[in-house]
C-alpha cells in the first residue's frame, strides 16, 4: 500500500496544482489571443462566402451549429478521461477538470440546441423538429444539467467527484447506445428529410470556413476549460485557507 | 445470496406493501390518461402501447432510490461492503429482488391496463412481452442511479433525472418492438432482440456501476 | 494470529482526522480505542473495517489461518447503527446474516437460538425487531456477533444504550471471544469492564489535512 502511494505522491508532483496554475498563466493569453485571431478570420470567411442558393443566408448558422455541436460530444470525452483520471489515478486536477467541464459543455449544447432551433425555423418551418441529431443533442443537454446538479448536490468535493466520475462513464458508454436508438426511433416514424451536410454534398466553399470555425471554438473551448480549472483550483484554496483559520481560531479558544 | 434475495422480498411484502405501490401508481397514470386526450377509442388504441411502457418506466424509478438508502439509513450497507461476495454480485442480487417485487408486478398487471387502452390480443401480448423483457433493464441502469444518489437527502428526484435519460434506448426499443408487433411491414424481431441485448448489457453496466459508487461514496 | 497496523492516518473531507497510528495485537488479547469526542474514535474503526480508505498506512492480518487480501473480510463491525430490519422477526434477521457472512475459516458461529440465549433474550427472537425496546435492540445486535465466526471484532460504542447487566453480559461474551482466540477492538466512553486489555488513547484533530491545493 505504500507503494504505490508513493507512487501517487511522484505523479501528483509531476502535475501538482501550483505548477498547473503556473502553466495557465503563462498559456492563457497565447491561447485567448490565438482564438480570438481564428475567430475573426473564421467569421470574416463565414461571412465573405456566398450563401447557398437554396438556404440563403441562413446556411451561415451553421459555423456557429455544427462546431458548437461538435464541441458538445468532445467535452463530454474530456470530462470521460477526466473521470478515468479520477477512479483510476487518483489525480485530483482530474476531478477539477471533470467539474469545470460540465457547465461549459452545458453551454456548447445549449448553444447548438438554439442554433439548430433557429436554422430548423426557415428549414422546416418549426421552431423544434424531433430529428435525430437534434433529439440525441437535447438528451445529451439533459444529461449534463443531472451532473451539473449531482455536483451541486454534494458538499464534500472528493466524493462528489469520485461519484460524479462513475456517473459520467456510464454516460458515456451509453452515449452511443442513445445515438444508435434515436435513430432507429428517427427512421421509424418519419423518413429522412434533413438535408445532409456531412459526407461529399458540402463543397469546399463551405468547408474552409467551417474547419477554421471548428478549430476556432476548440481553441475557445481549452481556454475556457483551463481558465474553469484555474478558478476551480483557487476556489479550494480558499476553502483550505477558511478551514485553517477556523481551526486556528478554535485552538486559540481551547488555549483561553 | 438466496439468503439476500428472500430477505429482500419479505421486505417489500412487509414494509407497508413496497410493490404494491409501483402498481398503484402505474395504474394511476394509466388511467390519467384518457381525461387527457379525451375518451377515443381508436386514439387510445393507437396510444395504448406507448402510454403503458412510459407509465411503467415512471412506476420501475419510482421506488429505486429507496433500494440502498434504506440499508444505509440502518447500517446494513456497511455490513454488505464488507462482504467480498463481491459486491458487484450483492448488487445484482438486490436488483432482481427489486425487480421482482416491484417491476413484475407491472407487468402483471398490464395486460389489464390494456383491455382500458382498447388494445387488441397482438397488442396487449406484446406490451406484456416487453415489458417483462425492458423492465428488468430499467431496474438495473437505475440501481447505478440509486447508488450514485445514496449519500444524498433528497435523492429520489435526483435518480429519476439522472437515469431517464440512460433508460430512453429502453424505451424507445420497447415501444417500437410493440408497433412492430402490430403493424405489418415492420418485423418484430429485430427491436425485440435489440431490446433483450440493452437488458443484458445493462444487468453488467448497472451493478458494476453502482458497486463503484457505493465503495466511493461510504463514509 | 496477529492484527498489525502501520502508521495509519485517515482525512474526512479535508480534515486530517488522525496520523501516524500504530499498533499491534496479537490473537486473545483486545483493545481499547478511548479518547473523547470527535477525536477520530469511529473513523480509525471504519478505516480498520475497510469502509473508509486510509490516506496512508496500512492494517493487516498476519498468520491467520486464512490470508485474507483486504482486513474487513476477518471482521464483524458493530456500529452505531443496529443494521437489523424493523420489519424482519429477529430469527429472520439473525438467520439471514448468518447465511450471508458464512463462517471465516477456523471457527464456526453458533445457531440463531444459541445466540439470542447467549445474549439474553431467549424467547422473544420470534417478535418483528421493531418492537423490541432499544437496550434489547442492541443486545440482539450484539447477538449477530455470534452467529458467523469472524476472528476479528471491531466494535464501536457497543453498551452505548445498555444498562449495567447488560454491560456485563456484553463483556463477557467479549471474553468468550478472546478465549477462542480472536481479537477484540472497541471504542468507548465507558469502561467495558475487560481486564488485560491494551489501550490506544486518541488526541483528537490532527491539524488540517496537507492538500495539494
Amino acid at each position: 500500500m505504500s507503494e504505490p502511494s508513493l507512487a501517487i505522491r511522484k505523479f501528483s508532483d509531476l502535475a501538482n496544482p501550483t505548477r498547473f496554475l503556473a502553466l495557465v498563466a503563462i498559456v492563457w493569453p497565447w491561447l485567448a489571443g490565438l482564438t480570438l485571431c481564428l475567430f475573426a478570420v473564421g467569421l470574416y470567411l463565414a461571412f465573405t462566402t456566398v450563401g447557398d442558393y437554396q438556404q440563403g443566408e441562413t446556411v451561415r448558422i451553421m459555423y456557429v451549429h455544427v462546431p458548437a455541436a461538435w464541441l458538445a460530444m468532445m467535452c463530454y470525452t474530456v470530462m470521460a478521461l477526466s473521470a478515468l483520471g479520477t477512479l483510476v489515478w487518483r489525480h485530483p486536477l482530474a476531478d477539477v477538470s471533470a467539474k469545470a467541464a460540465a457547465p461549459i459543455g452545458a453551454c456548447f449544447t445549449l448553444v447548438a440546441l438554439i442554433t439548430g432551433s433557429l436554422w430548423g425555423k426557415p428549414m422546416w418551418g418549426t421552431w423544434w423538429v424531433w430529428d435525430a441529431r437534434l433529439t440525441s443533442v437535447f438528451v445529451l443537454f439533459l444529461m449534463y444539467l443531472g451532473m451539473i446538479a449531482l455536483n451541486r448536490a454534494m458538499d464534500d468535493p472528493t466524493r462528489a467527484a469520485k461519484v460524479s466520475a462513475v456517473l459520467i462513464l456510464v454516460g458515456f458508454v451509453n452515449i452511443p447506445i442513445i445515438k444508435f436508438s434515436v435513430e432507429w426511433w428517427n427512421t421509424l416514424h418519419q423518413p429522412a428529410s434533413v438535408i445532409r451536410l456531412d459526407g461529399p454534398t458540402i463543397s469546399a466553399e463551405f468547408l474552409r470556413p467551417l474547419l477554421v470555425m471548428a478549430i476556432a471554438f476548440t481553441l475557445l473551448f481549452f481556454t475556457l476549460h483551463i481558465l474553469a480549472m484555474r478558478n476551480e483550483i483557487l476556489r479550494r484554496r480558499i476553502a483550505v485557507l477558511r478551514r485553517h483559520a477556523a481551526r486556528a481560531a478554535g485552538r486559540e479558544g481551547d488555549a483561553a | 445470496m438466496i439468503a439476500l434475495l428472500a430477505r429482500d422480498l419479505k421486505l417489500s411484502v412487509r414494509a407497508g406493501g413496497g410493490a404494491l405501490i409501483g402498481v398503484l401508481f402505474f395504474m394511476t397514470v394509466v388511467a390519467v390518461i384518457p381525461f387527457g386526450v379525451g375518451p377515443d377509442l381508436n386514439l387510445l388504441a393507437r396510444i395504448g402501447p406507448a402510454i403503458l411502457w412510459i407509465g411503467a418506466l415512471l412506476a420501475s424509478l419510482l421506488g429505486l432510490d429507496r433500494l440502498f438508502q434504506a440499508e444505509r439509513e440502518d447500517g446494513s450497507l456497511d455490513l454488505l461492503l464488507m462482504q467480498e461476495t463481491p459486491l458487484v454480485l450483492t448488487v445484482f442480487v438486490k436488483c432482481i429482488a427489486h425487480w421482482l417485487a416491484t417491476g413484475l408486478p407491472l407487468v402483471i398487471a398490464a395486460p389489464l391496463l390494456g383491455l382500458f387502452m382498447n388494445m387488441d390480443e397482438t397488442a396487449i401480448a406484446a406490451t406484456t412481452l416487453t415489458l417483462l423483457a425492458g423492465t428488468p433493464a430499467i431496474t438495473f441502469i437505475g440501481a447505478a442511479g440509486a447508488a450514485i444518489a445514496v449519500a444524498l437527502p433528497r435523492g429520489g428526484l435526483l435518480v429519476s433525472i439522472l437515469v431517464l435519460p440512460l433508460a430512453i434506448p429502453v424505451l424507445i426499443f420497447g415501444v417500437s418492438a410493440v408497433y412492430a408487433a402490430i403493424q405489418e411491414p415492420a418485423p418484430f424481431l429485430p427491436p425485440f432482440l435489440i431490446l433483450v441485448a440493452l437488458n443484458l448489457l445493462f444487468a453488467v453496466i448497472g451493478p458494476v456501476a453502482a458497486a463503484a459508487a457505493l465503495r466511493l461514496s461510504s463514509d | 494470529m496477529r492484527l498489525v497496523a502501520e502508521g495509519l492516518s485517515a482525512t474526512r473531507g479535508e480534515d486530517l482526522i488522525f496520523q501516524d497510528i500504530s499498533f499491534e495485537i496479537a490473537g486473545g488479547e483486545a483493545l481499547v480505542v478511548k479518547g473523547p469526542n470527535g477525536s477520530g474514535k469511529s473513523t480509525l474503526l471504519r478505516v480498520l473495517a475497510g469502509l473508509l480508505p486510509a490516506e496512508s498506512g496500512t492494517a493487516k492480518l498476519l498468520a491467520a489461518p486464512h490470508p485474507v487480501e483486504r482486513l474487513g473480510e476477518a471482521c464483524h463491525y458493530l456500529g452505531h447503527r443496529n443494521a437489523m430490519k424493523r420489519e424482519l422477526t429477529v430469527d429472520e434477521n439473525l438467520a439471514f446474516w448468518k447465511d450471508f457472512f458464512g463462517d471465516f475459516p477456523g471457527d464456526a458461529g453458533v445457531d440463531v437460538d444459541e445466540a439470542v440465549e447467549s445474549v439474553g433474550l431467549g424467547g422473544i427472537a420470534h417478535l418483528p425487531f421493531g418492537y423490541l425496546s432499544a437496550g434489547q435492540q442492541r443486545r440482539m445486535a450484539m447477538a449477530k456477533l455470534l452467529v458467523a465466526w469472524r476472528p476479528v471484532w471491531i466494535l464501536d460504542e457497543p453498551t452505548a444504550a445498555l444498562d449495567v447487566a447488560a454491560e456485563t453480559m456484553f463483556a463477557g461474551l467479549v471474553m468468550a471471544h478472546l478465549g477462542r482466540g480472536g481479537i477484540a477492538i472497541a471504542a468507548t466512553h465507558q469502561p467495558l469492564g475487560l481486564d488485560g486489555v491494551k489501550e490506544l488513547r486518541m488526541t483528537g484533530f490532527a491539524g488540517v489535512a496537507e492538500t495539494v491545493w
